[in-house]
Order: structure tokens, then sequence, then C-alpha cells
């Protein structure tokens, strides 16, 4: 077989932000030697650029609130299709898991009584958000790599070796899970180190994934390089399957200008220390769409959204803070009616609101960011702003609350790459708490598994035949055809023959973002979906071509040409499910069905590969695809739960029939 | 603005050796010095080796020199050049290359291990931490840290001698340690751990002579020598004289 290193860990975690570290603590501080796996430095993650703060019903600001106020504000930001029992440990943990990070040395902004500060976000009914000023992910992420490497100074103070129970592989990409020879337990993962580009195994009986999402398919995204969709294929290509990929959040404030910079986002805390927005009209438009659903919950007019900041117990808060679906689509019409700002965005004002040192205050990153990016003084003026593809819902279907994958023994998720949590919409602050609530529990669970292994014997052990096809798979850009860099290939004659001119993988990338943007982004229609199947199966076959200069050595254009298989296969999840799925719910918005309907309620959609066992031998007749859908009705939730709504706001989301059981 | 070619000198290479190579490429209006070296990668050299994540200042991934000058990439917009001048891109110096514009910076990993945890206070149990936001606020000046690494790179105390690192720790690791010891719950003395005179005896503090070339490349803007190291060497001094300290109350002193 094909040599490459090998070691043997307990558990290994792929992915170093939030959810990964979290994990690895776990599973460490359970006992089991744990690997971290991670295609960054150390401490880079994408968690960095998580802004305005974790939500958690510590109740330090508000003491009305607690985790059933919490739980009733997923649901509602999920319109009602996430998964209950997800929505209620996530609700239930989340102070637990903030309170945690204080311990571990984190250092959150305070209330006047000296504990955790708590902020206002969208679609959150009390001021919930722990944060530090505009840079929470950052502390999140430093506090978690210092605990780490407190785990690794008591490991080195006992064996004398650092890394004795616990190694982070920075700058080194996962592209197999690998199970053993009867192909049903995982047995453990095969990478490359991007520094060297040598090859590794590394042998372990539970695989946790913590990679994030899949922005990178995305034109104008707020997502790095890294989110590439690495975790929801090798799940499909492991045989698990993923739930809700139609549900893509697109976050209704990123920054429209300079073009380089289109995408980054700004920050929710903008509008929730009382940012507004406004057209090119000065108009506070989001007044007029407030859709029924939310109307009883948010102020009717501006004197009493400005008074909520001040008496919330009174009022109503603003429009502004209706959940990021909400406000990302009004943003879209606005731009649509023509009355956009000049670089076709809408404007977010902060200047006229707050005083500049409390702006540079409450929001240096921001202050920073588009003073250097775009010489725009937010003290001074607004901002332009508009949606950008943020965070995709979808992800592995998961045990609640073990955060296994279903079907494939020792596979686990947690953080983005997992599905459910969310339903068709993420709630601002809910996605660092996700990642510390489920990152743990994956940890944990996965511990548990591979103690039980050990315990009993049965190590899964790797199965040569498929590490060998990893190898070749993951060597093929080199030896694709000709070397020339791109020509213009029709994808009929592609199709037709598969031994074409290698293909540039950066012009590959660009044309798949620019597909994935145009036709299956915020607002979708069922005709252009079909075209994007189309275009993306002609990306399919010509990416089997996508060839690299150069040698294995820190090789940027061969990353990329790997990656293209993540990509291209998490984009036909999302078309293929966002095709199927015929009304309007959360980050799912089409044009022709423009209602939501109560009955979708009831379905999950569940892509899996269509032929695990095809291996390298992707198909290459573009009408197939590679991904199959199947309806699966969604879980009734408990009563106990359903209780804590009003039966009037029930009605707008369930079906008679459930209703009445 | 129009678009214009510019003339990039980037310097092409691995740790047996390389040198600057020329390249003419358009730029953009509102173009960073990231995109342009995205560009290069999409159209003229795709296996150009550089680091990069956030593109928006808050991961510290890009760092390297822009005309000899520590920068990050995706902070230095290609509007602070004139259209004629030639941009030399080389890597960190003060670290070894592996290609290109990356460098091995494992020497930073290693030496944050050498720095002591935080170490929580017997008898308080999650959720009980009170902290008033003047006492956190310090810490969390060092706190907004990207490790990015600059101060490193550009402090000649590692710069010059490489001779130095095995005892020096560099300004961001001694910023770490001040960070926790103004830290106002840390209970490091407790567990036996002096952290003052660990950052003389076993970070180096007695090599940083405060010449605030760490400050002035942050791209936090962090006052690090002012705000970090000139007063852990002031809290150090009842253990060690270090004439330095005396020097640095001077310099503050003019300042304010």
């Amino acid at each position: 077989m094909t040599q490459v290193e090998r070691q043997a860990w307990d558990v290994v975690v792929i992915g170093a932000g939030g959810a990964g570290l979290r994990a690895a603590i776990e599973a460490r501080e359970a006992g089991m030697r744990c690997a971290v796996i991670c295609k960054s430095l150390f401490g880079k993650a994408h968690t960095v650029m998580a802004e305005g703060g974790i939500a958690a019903s510590m109740g330090n600001v508000n003491e009305g609130d607690n985790w059933q106020v919490h739980f009733r504000d997923t649901m509602r930001g999920g319109k009602f299709l996430n998964h209950w029992r997800m929505a209620e440990l996530h609700a239930q943990e989340a102070p637990d898991r903030v309170w945690e990070l204080e311990t571990w040395g984190a250092l959150f902004d305070r209330t006047p009584d000296g504990r955790i500060s708590q902020r206002n976000f969208g679609g959150h009914e009390y001021p919930r958000l722990a944060h530090v000023g505009d840079r929470t992910g950052l502390e999140l992420i430093r506090t978690l790599q210092q605990k780490i490497v407190s785990l690794q100074q008591e490991d080195h103070a006992e064996t004398g070796d650092y890394e004795a129970r616990l190694k982070v592989f920075q700058e080194c990409t996962v592209t197999r899970i690998v199970k053993d020879a009867a192909g049903e337990k995982v047995a453990g993962v095969f990478g490359y180190e991007r520094e060297s580009g040598r090859f590794f195994a590394i042998e372990a009986p539970a695989v946790v994934l913590a990679t994030g999402g899949i922005g990178k398919s995305f034109k104008v995204t707020s997502n790095s390089w890294e989110y590439t969709g690495d975790g929801h294929a090798l799940a499909l290509l492991a045989g698990a399957p993923l739930i809700n990929m139609e549900f893509v959040q697109f976050h209704p404030t990123g920054m429209v200008w300079p073009p380089s910079v289109k995408g980054i986002l700004v920050t929710e805390s903008v509008r929730g220390d009382g940012g507004v927005l406004r057209n090119s009209e000065g108009k506070r438009f989001m007044f007029d769409y407030i859709p029924d659903v939310f109307k009883e919950k948010y102020a009717q007019s501006e004197d009493e959204g400005d008074r909520w900041y001040e008496d919330p117990d009174h009022n109503r808060r603003p429009p502004e803070l209706l959940p990021r679906d909400e406000v990302a689509r009004a943003i879209n019409s606005e731009v649509k009616a023509g009355r956009g700002s000049p670089h076709g965005g809408v404007f977010l004002d902060v200047s006229t609101r707050m005083p500049a040192e409390v702006i540079k205050r409450r929001l240096p990153s921001m202050h920073h960011q588009f003073k250097e990016l775009a010489d725009v003084d937010i003290t001074a003026e607004p901002m332009e702003v508009g949606p950008t593809c943020h965070y995709v819902m979808g992800g592995v279907d998961v045990d609640p609350d073990t955060a296994a994958a279903s079907g494939v023994p020792g596979l686990f998720a947690a953080g983005e790459v997992a599905g459910g949590m969310h339903g068709s919409n993420r709630l601002g602050g809910n996605s660092l708490s996700d990642l510390l609530v489920f990152g743990r529990r994956a940890g944990l669970h996965a511990a548990r598994y591979a103690q039980e292994a050990a315990a009993s014997g049965t190590r899964p052990v790797p199965d040569d035949a498929q590490l060998d096809l990893a190898a070749a798979e993951a060597l093929r850009p080199f030896s694709a055809e000709d070397g020339e860099l791109p020509s213009a290939v029709s994808a009929g004659s592609a199709a037709e023959q598969p031994a074409g001119p290698a293909e540039n993988p950066y012009t590959l990338h660009q044309e798949l973002q620019q597909t994935m943007n145009d036709l299956v982004g915020i607002i979708r229609r069922a005709g252009e979906m079909e075209d994007a199947l189309h275009r993306l199966a002609a990306l399919r076959v010509r990416a089997r071509r996508a060839g690299v200069e150069g040698h294995r050595q820190f090789n940027p254009g061969w990353h990329l040409a790997i990656d293209l298989r993540n990509m291209l296969l998490v984009s036909e999840c999302v078309a293929r499910a966002a095709l199927e799925r015929t009304e309007s719910r959360g980050g799912h918005t089409r044009d022709d069905c423009p209602e939501m309907d109560r009955e979708w309620r009831r379905v999950n959609l569940v892509c899996r590969l269509s032929d695990p066992s095809a291996g390298l031998a992707a198909p290459t007749d573009p009408g197939r695809g590679q991904i199959r859908l199947e309806r699966r009705e969604t879980p009734p939730i408990r009563p106990d739960l359903l209780n804590l709504f009003e039966k009037d706001e029930l009605v707008k989301y369930l079906t008679d029939e459930e209703l009445t059981q | 603005m129009s678009a214009y070619e510019a003339h990039f000198r980037v310097w092409r290479g691995d740790v047996d050796g390389g040198g600057l190579r020329d390249f003419r490429v358009e730029v953009n209006e509102g173009e960073v010095v990231l995109d342009i070296v995205h560009r290069l990668q999409a159209t003229q050299a795709p296996d150009l080796a550089v680091r990069w994540n956030c593109k928006a200042g808050k991961c510290g991934s890009c760092s390297a020199e822009i005309n000899g000058q520590p920068r990050l990439l995706c902070m230095t917009r290609m509007s602070v050049f004139s259209r004629d001048e030639t941009i030399t891109l080389t890597p960190l110096r003060a670290f070894p290359v592996v290609r290109d514009l990356v460098t091995d910076v494992s020497f930073n990993y290693t030496k944050a291990r050498e720095v002591p945890s935080f170490v929580p206070p017997e008898g308080l149990g999650p959720g009980e931490y009170r902290m008033q936001q003047e006492d956190v606020g310090r810490s969390q000046e060092f706190r907004k840290c990207i490790e990015c690494f600059l101060c490193q790179d550009t402090c000649h105390v590692l710069r010059d001698f490489e001779q130095n690192k095995e005892a020096f720790a560099g300004p961001r690791f001694l910023m770490r340690v001040s960070e926790l010891d103004m830290h106002p719950l840390d209970a490091a003395g407790e567990a036996g751990i002096d952290r003052k005179r660990a950052a003389q005896d076993e970070h180096g503090l007695g090599y940083c002579n405060i010449t605030k070339c760490c400050t002035e490349v942050c791209p936090e803007g962090i006052k690090i020598t002012d705000n970090a190291l000139i007063p852990l060497k002031e809290r150090a001094v009842d253990r060690k004289y270090d004439p330095l300290v005396w020097l640095g109350n001077k310099i503050r002193r003019r300042e304010g």
C-alpha cells in the first residue's frame, strides 16, 4: 500500500474552532488521547470572526430570562423546524458553558455589579449575549486555545511530553474518513500536511467533525477560505446523511464597498446597540417588513422602537432586530425597488444614534474595519451594507444528545457542520453557544465510544484499500491531462470527452461561486435552481481535470483542487434540497413559492450520496448527480415544550393535525 | 479611480533559498495587498504560498513584510502606495522560511506553552466570578491580540539575534504574562507561581529595552510597551533591579 505516516489516537477531532476545541478538551478530560487536526494555524479558526456574543440565558441584565424563554426564541427564529431536543439542550446548557469559560481565564465585559454583561440581539427577547466588545469570537477561541495549552502543561508535568494526550496537528487537511474493511465503522482519517504535502493516516475509533460551514461556495460571503464544506462532504462520503441543506443564512449586513471587501461581516451588535437601517429616501424601512407571525412582538412606530432601548418592559423592540432572514430579505427588496445606496446596499447608521466615544468603545473593530478598508468613519457617517452568505443551518444528521452521526458508528459532528439545531434560520449569538454545548457533548460521547471500543478489544483497523484510494484521489491534480492552464470547454463536449485539457482550479472555483450566488442565492426560483444543477454537473466533470503546477509543498493551487470536490458536493445538496422545498421558510426564500406552508414544517429533506461505493469513479453523466434526496418526517415536539407557547402562536406553524394530537 | 497595472516583487523560494520575482499585475479600486496576491495566484502563480483566513484583520494569519515593514497583507490598502512604486513582498524575517511568504512560526507556539496558564481562584465556582469593568479592562486590552506575531518579527532582540530565541519569549508572550498578572482573579500566587519573577528569569524580560517597535507594528493598536511591558518591569523591580525601569519611567513621564 501507499507509504504514509501512521499514528494511533483515541479520538480525532477535525477542526479547531469553538466546537472542535471544546470537543477536544472534553475528550482529553474524559481520559482519552485526542488529536485535533486543523487546516490553519492553531488559534486562527473562523470562530475568531464571530463578533456579537454568546447567547446564554444567565439573566444578568434582565432577570426575566431563563432557558425556556431562550428555547422559545430559538424555535421562533428557526420557524419551528429546529430539532426541539437540540434547542432544549442548547438553551439549558449554554449558561454553564459560558461560566466555565471564565474559570479558564476568559474576560467578558461586565455589568455594574461585576457579573457578565449581556447585550440585545435580533430575535432574543431579553439582553442575552455575553460579549467582549465586538470581538467575542476571538475571546472564545483564545480561551479554548489557552485551556488546551493548560492541559498540555499538565501532561508535560506528568509525562515530560506536552503532546502525550492532546496534540494539535495544525495546517493539515483531512480528505477522507477511513472505515474498517467491512465498511461499517469509523477507523480513522486520511489527510495531508499542507506545509510539506506529505500524507498521513491516523487510526482512531472515534472521529468528531467540527469543520464549520460551506460559505466559500458562494461569491459574496463572510466566510474564510477554510469554509469549503469539508465536514459535510466527509460525512456524505462516509455514508452519513445531511439534513436541512436548503437553509443557508444570508446575514443582512455585510460590507458592499469597496468590491474587494464585499461580504465582510458587519456585526448585528450595531443594530443591537441602536443602529438603524435606512433606504436612499432616508426612511427606516424595516417597519414595512414585519411579518404576520411577529406582528405582536415588534414596535409599530419609530418612537416606540427608540423607547425600547431604555425601557424594554413597556415597549416593543424595533424591527431592525427581527431575525436575520427577515432583515436580509427586506434589504434585498429595498435595493430591488431602486431605494438602495450608491453601491447597491442600504444605509446602516449609528452615527446619529450614539456619541462617537460610545461607538468606539462598544464597536471598536467595526470602527477600525470601516476606517481602514472603506475610508468610512462610522461615528460620523452611515455604513453601506447588504446581505452576505454567512452560515449554513443544514448539516450532518446527528443524535441530539450524543452528537453521533446517523448510520456511521464512530462518527460525531458538532457546531456548524451539524444540522437540526437552528431549524430554518439561526439567531445571532446562538452559534457560539451551539459550538460549546454540542462541542462538549460530541467530545464526551466520542470519548465514551472510544473507551468502549478499547475495553471490548474491538478497535477498528483502517482498510488499506481505502487508504490507497484516498492517496490516489489526493494526487490526481498532479496528473491532470496536459498541464496547460484553462481553455474554454463547453459542458457538452466535456461530458463526451473526459480527457480534455487541464482546468485551472481557481477558475472553476470562481464559476462555482458565481453559479451558487446567482442561481441558489438569497431569493430562489425553480428554473434557476434547475439551471444551477446543470452547471454544477458540468463543473463536476471539469473539476476531475483540475490540474496544478509545482510540487506538493505548501501549494495553494493543489489544496483548492482537492477542496473543489467538497464544495461541489455540498453545493449540489443545497441546490437539490432548495428545488424540492416548495415553500419559503427562514433561510430558504422562493420567489415562486413565497408562503410558508405548515405541511412542510413536518418535513426534513435528507441528502445522501447516491452511490457511496463509487469512490473515485464519479459519474460523468452530468444529469445524474451525486446526491439522492429523501423526505423524512420531523419528530413531534414534546408536549411540555409546546406548552411554553400560546396556542395562537402555534397555529401559525403547526398543522391542525399536530395541534390536536 | 481606475484600474492600473502595478509592479510587484515577491520573494519566492523555500528553505534551500530563493529570490525576488517580478510581476506586473492589475489593481482595482479599494483593493488591499492580499487581493493582489490572490490575483497573482489565480492568474500567474497558482502555487504561490501565502497564509490568510479572515481578510478583515481579525485572525492575524497574513503577516508578511511589505517594503521591509511587518504588516498584515489584508489591512494594507493599495492606495497607500503611488502607482509607479514597486511593492516588495517578503516573508517575516525573524522566522525560518517554509515557502514563499509562509514562515515557520512554531517558535511562538513553543513560547506560549512556557507561560503558566490562568489559575482559577479556590472557592469560586462557575458563575460566581465578580469583577469590575475597570479591573478587567487592562487585561482585555492585551486579549485583543490576534497573534499575528508582527511584534515578534519586528523586535530586534529576536529579529537580529537568533541566539536570543532560547531565553527571550518576545513581546507577545511577555504581554501574556502581564495580562495574567493583571487578571483580577488569577490565583497564581496561591499556587506558588511568581509571574513577575518568571517574566524576568524565564521569559527574558530584561532583554527588552523598550524601543516600542512592537507597539508601532501592532495592527490592533495595543500599547504593548507602555501598558504591558513597562508595568511588568516595574512590578518585577522589587525582586530585581532593572535600569530600564528607571528609563521607562522617564520616557512615560515625558509623554504625559
